[in-house]
C-alpha cells in the first residue's frame, strides 16, 4: 500500500521532468534542436568572434565581462583585447554598447534587447532556428522577416553567409543563389554562435557541471558510511 | 563535565536535550513517510543560511534587482551555487511539506490529541506560501512581476474595501518599486520570524503529546516500569542516525536537480523570468510556480472573480478543519474502511490534476475539468463527516506492528 503511493508520487515527479509547461508547448513551430557543448572551447571561441563582429554593434551583454569570457574560453587578456574587444577599453568591463536607446528606437523602432540571458529566456533551440529562418519580405522596413520571430525589427545580419531565403506559399524556405556558405556550413556556424550565447547566459554552468559529479560522489560515499551506521544503531530494535 | 554543570545551574541545557532528543520517545515503526518532517526542518535552515548570503548582494530596487541577481550568478564567488541552493530549495521545501502533510492524512496525525500540531502545521504552510510568493517577486523578472500583479489584484475582488486594500498592499497602483521593497522586508524578516516561531510551536506541541505512527496506535498507553513507552525508542540516537540517512538521500536527488537541471524544465525557474520586469508588456501566459497551481486552478474554475477568490481561500481553510470533520475513531489508513480510502485517493488525484490544470490555459475543456476536480476536492472535506461515520473500520491493534 505505502510502496504503491510512493511509486505513484515518484512517477508523478518523473512526469514533471518530461512534461513542459504550457507556454513552451503552445509554440506551434517545430524547432530543430541544437547541440550545446560548453566544454567545446573551439566552438565557443568561434561563436565569440561571431558575437563580437555581428551582435555587439547593436546589442549589449551588460552582465558579461570580457576577462571572465577570456578565462572561461582559454584566451589571455591580450588575445581578448586584440581580437574580440571592439566596443570597450578595459578588460574588466562588461559588454556594453555605445548606441543610445533613443537612437536605437529611431533606427529600428525598438531598443535591441540585452543578450546576457537571452539564451535562458528564449531557449537555445529557438535562437538556433531564429538565425536560420530569415526570409525576404518586401513589406518590411528591413526587407526581411523571420519565421520564428514574426515581424522582427532586426535585419538579417548574417545575410552574407546565408544569403537571402525565399518563402513559398506553403511557408517553406528555399535558399537563393547569393550565398557564401552551404546550408551545412551555415548551420555549423550558427551552432557556434548559439553555443556561445548559451555560455553567456550562464557562465557558471561550466563550474556547475564540473562540480556536480564530485558532490554526488561525496554524497554516495557519505551514504555508504551513514547507512551501515544506522544499521548498527538499530540492531537491537525489533 | 564541570562546564555542563555550570551551564545547567543557569540554563536547562541538559534537560532540554533530554526532553526533545535523548529521552523523547518516538514510535519504533516510522516508515518512509516520516522522513519529511526532519527534512523540512533541514530545508528551513538551508533557506535561511543561503538567504542571508543572498541578502548581502541582492538589491531590492526595481532598477537594480534583476541585474543584482545576475551579478550574484556571475561575479559573486560561489554566488551561483548559493542562488541555486535557494531557488531549488524553495521548490524542494514545498515537495517535502506536501509529502509531510499527506503523511498526516494517511495516518490521521491531525486527530485527537494532535489537533494543535496540525493547526500549527497549517499555519506554517500558510506562512510558507506567503514567503514563497513574496520571494518570487525579488528576481524582478517578467513572471515575478506579473505573478505578483495577478495575485495582488485578487484582493481587489473584495467588495467595498478591495481596491483600497490592493493599493495598500502594493503601495502603488501597480506592482512597483514600493511593492518590491516591502516584499523584500517581509521575505527576509517578517515571515521568517513568524515561521521560526510556528515551527517551534509545532515541535513543542508534538513533543507534548508524542508522535503518531503508521499504525495510529498511542504508544503512551503501554509503558514499562520506568514510564518509557514499550514501543518507543529515543529520538536520539535512533532517529537522528536514521534521519541523517534520509537527508543524504534527499541531498543526492536535490544535487542532481541543482547541478544538472536547476530550471527543472521551466518548473523551478521559469523562462520568462529571465526577461526583466516590464509593466507595459504582459507575458502570453502567466503561470504561477508549480506549488501554487492547484489553488490557481480552483480560482480560475469559478466564473466570478470574488467567488473564485473565496473558493481559493476556502480550499485552504477546509484543511484547518480536518481534525473536526473526520468522525472516525481510527487514525491510520491501515485500519480504515473502504470509504475513506476511496475518498483519499480521489482527493489526491484531484489535487494533482488541479495542479496540472493550473499550468494550462483556462479554456474550454480545461475549465470544465478544473470545475469537476474542484468539486471533488471540496467533497473530500465537506462529505467527510458523513463517510467517516458510515465507514466500516477494522479493529486497531493494541501495540504497533
Amino acid at each position: 500500500m505505502n510502496i504503491n503511493i510512493a511509486a505513484a508520487f515518484f512517477s508523478f515527479f518523473l512526469s514533471c521532468l518530461l512534461y513542459q509547461p504550457a507556454y513552451a508547448a503552445s509554440d506551434k513551430l517545430v524547432l530543430d534542436p541544437v547541440e550545446i557543448d560548453l566544454f567545446d572551447k573551439a566552438s565557443l571561441q568561434r561563436g565569440a568572434r561571431l558575437f563580437m563582429n555581428y551582435c555587439i554593434s547593436c546589442h549589449s551583454a551588460s552582465y558579461m565581462r570580457y576577462n571572465r569570457m577570456g578565462k572561461d574560453l582559454g584566451l589571455s587578456d591580450e588575445q581578448v583585447k586584440d581580437s574580440l574587444m571592439f566596443a570597450s577599453e578595459k578588460i574588466g568591463e562588461t559588454m556594453t554598447i555605445a548606441m543610445r536607446d533613443e537612437d536605437a528606437k529611431k533606427w529600428f523602432g525598438v531598443v535591441p534587447p540585452d543578450l546576457s540571458v537571452i539564451s535562458r529566456a528564449r531557449g537555445t533551440d529557438w535562437l538556433y532556428n531564429y538565425f536560420r529562418q530569415f526570409y525576404v519580405d518586401d513589406s518590411k522596413a528591413m526587407g526581411t522577416n523571420n519565421q520564428v520571430f514574426k515581424d522582427v525589427s532586426m535585419p538579417h545580419v548574417l545575410w552574407q553567409q546565408q544569403g537571402y531565403m525565399q518563402i513559398d506559399d506553403e511557408g517553406h524556405l528555399s535558399p537563393s543563389v547569393k550565398q557564401k556558405q552551404s546550408a551545412e556550413e551555415y548551420d555549423l556556424m550558427t551552432r557556434d554562435l548559439v553555443n556561445f550565447m548559451a555560455y553567456v547566459g550562464e557562465p557558471s554552468k561550466i563550474q556547475r557541471l564540473t562540480l556536480g559529479k564530485w558532490v554526488l560522489i561525496y554524497l554516495a560515499v557519505f551514504f555508504m558510511v551513514a547507512y551501515p551506521m544506522k544499521k548498527v544503531f538499530w540492531e537491537d530494535i525489533r | 563535565m564541570r562546564l555542563i554543570e555550570w551551564v545547567d545551574a543557569r540554563f536547562p541545557l541538559t534537560s532540554l536535550v533530554k526532553e526533545h532528543l535523548s529521552e523523547y520517545y518516538a514510535p519504533k515503526n516510522f516508515n518512509f513517510w516520516y522522513f519529511f518532517g526532519s527534512l523540512a526542518l533541514f530545508i528551513l535552515v538551508l533557506q535561511i543560511v543561503t538567504g542571508i548570503f543572498l541578502t548581502m548582494h541582492y538589491k531590492p530596487d526595481a532598477e537594480l534587482a534583476f541585474a543584482s541577481v545576475e551579478y550574484i550568478m556571475r561575479d559573486v564567488e560561489w554566488g551561483w551555487l548559493i542562488r541555486y541552493l535557494h531557488s531549488t530549495g524553495a521548490s524542494a521545501f514545498f515537495v517535502v511539506v506536501y509529502l509531510h502533510m499527506f503523511r498526516g492524512l494517511l495516518y490521521g496525525s491531525y486527530k485527537e490529541p494532535r489537533e494543535l500540531v496540525w493547526i500549527f502545521g497549517m499555519l506554517i504552510y500558510l506562512a510558507l506560501m506567503a514567503e514563497a510568493f513574496m520571494g518570487y517577486l525579488l528576481p524582478w523578472g517578467q513572471m515575478s512581476y506579473w505573478g505578483a500583479q495577478v495575485i495582488t489584484s485578487l484582493f481587489g475582488a473584495i467588495p467595498y474595501i478591495g481596491e483600497g486594500l490592493a493599493l495598500w498592499i502594493r503601495g502603488d497602483y501597480v506592482v512597483a518599486d514600493a511593492t518590491l521593497n516591502r516584499f523584500f522586508a517581509f521575505h527576509v524578516i517578517a515571515i521568517p520570524l513568524v515561521l521560526l516561531g510556528l515551527v517551534a510551536a509545532h515541535i513543542m506541541a508534538l513533543h507534548e503529546v508524542g508522535s503518531n505512527n503508521p499504525d495510529g496506535v498511542e504508544i503512551k498507553k503501554n509503558k514499562n516500569a520506568k514510564g518509557i513507552p514499550l514501543d518507543g525508542i529515543a529520538f536520539h540516537p535512533y532517529y537522528s542516525v536514521k534521519d541523517l540517512v534520509g537527508i543524504i538521500v534527499f541531498l543526492f536527488i536535490f544535487s542532481i536537480i541543482l547541478f544538472y537541471m536547476p530550471e527543472f524544465g521551466g518548473w523551478f525557474l521559469e523562462k520568462d523570468n529571465f526577461i526583466p520586469a516590464n509593466p507595459l508588456q504582459t507575458p502570453e501566459h502567466i503561470v504561477p510556480v508549480w506549488y501554487f497551481t492547484p489553488f490557481y486552478a480552483i480560482l480560475r474554475a469559478v466564473p466570478d472573480k470574488l467567488f473564485g477568490v473565496m473558493a481559493m481561500g476556502g480550499a485552504i481553510v477546509v484543511l484547518f478543519l480536518i481534525p473536526w470533520l473526520d468522525r472516525s475513531p481510527v487514525k491510520s489508513i491501515r485500519y480504515r474502511g473502504p470509504l475513506f480510502r476511496i475518498a483519499l485517493t480521489i482527493f489526491t488525484l484531484s489535487f494533482l490534476t488541479l495542479g496540472y490544470l493550473g499550468t494550462q490555459p483556462a479554456t474550454g475543456l480545461y475549465t470544465l475539468l478544473a470545475q469537476i476536480f474542484s468539486i471533488l476536492y471540496f467533497s473530500f472535506f465537506l462529505l467527510m463527516p458523513i463517510y467517516t461515520s458510515l465507514d466500516k473500520d477494522k479493529p486497531v491493534p493494541d501495540r504497533v506492528t
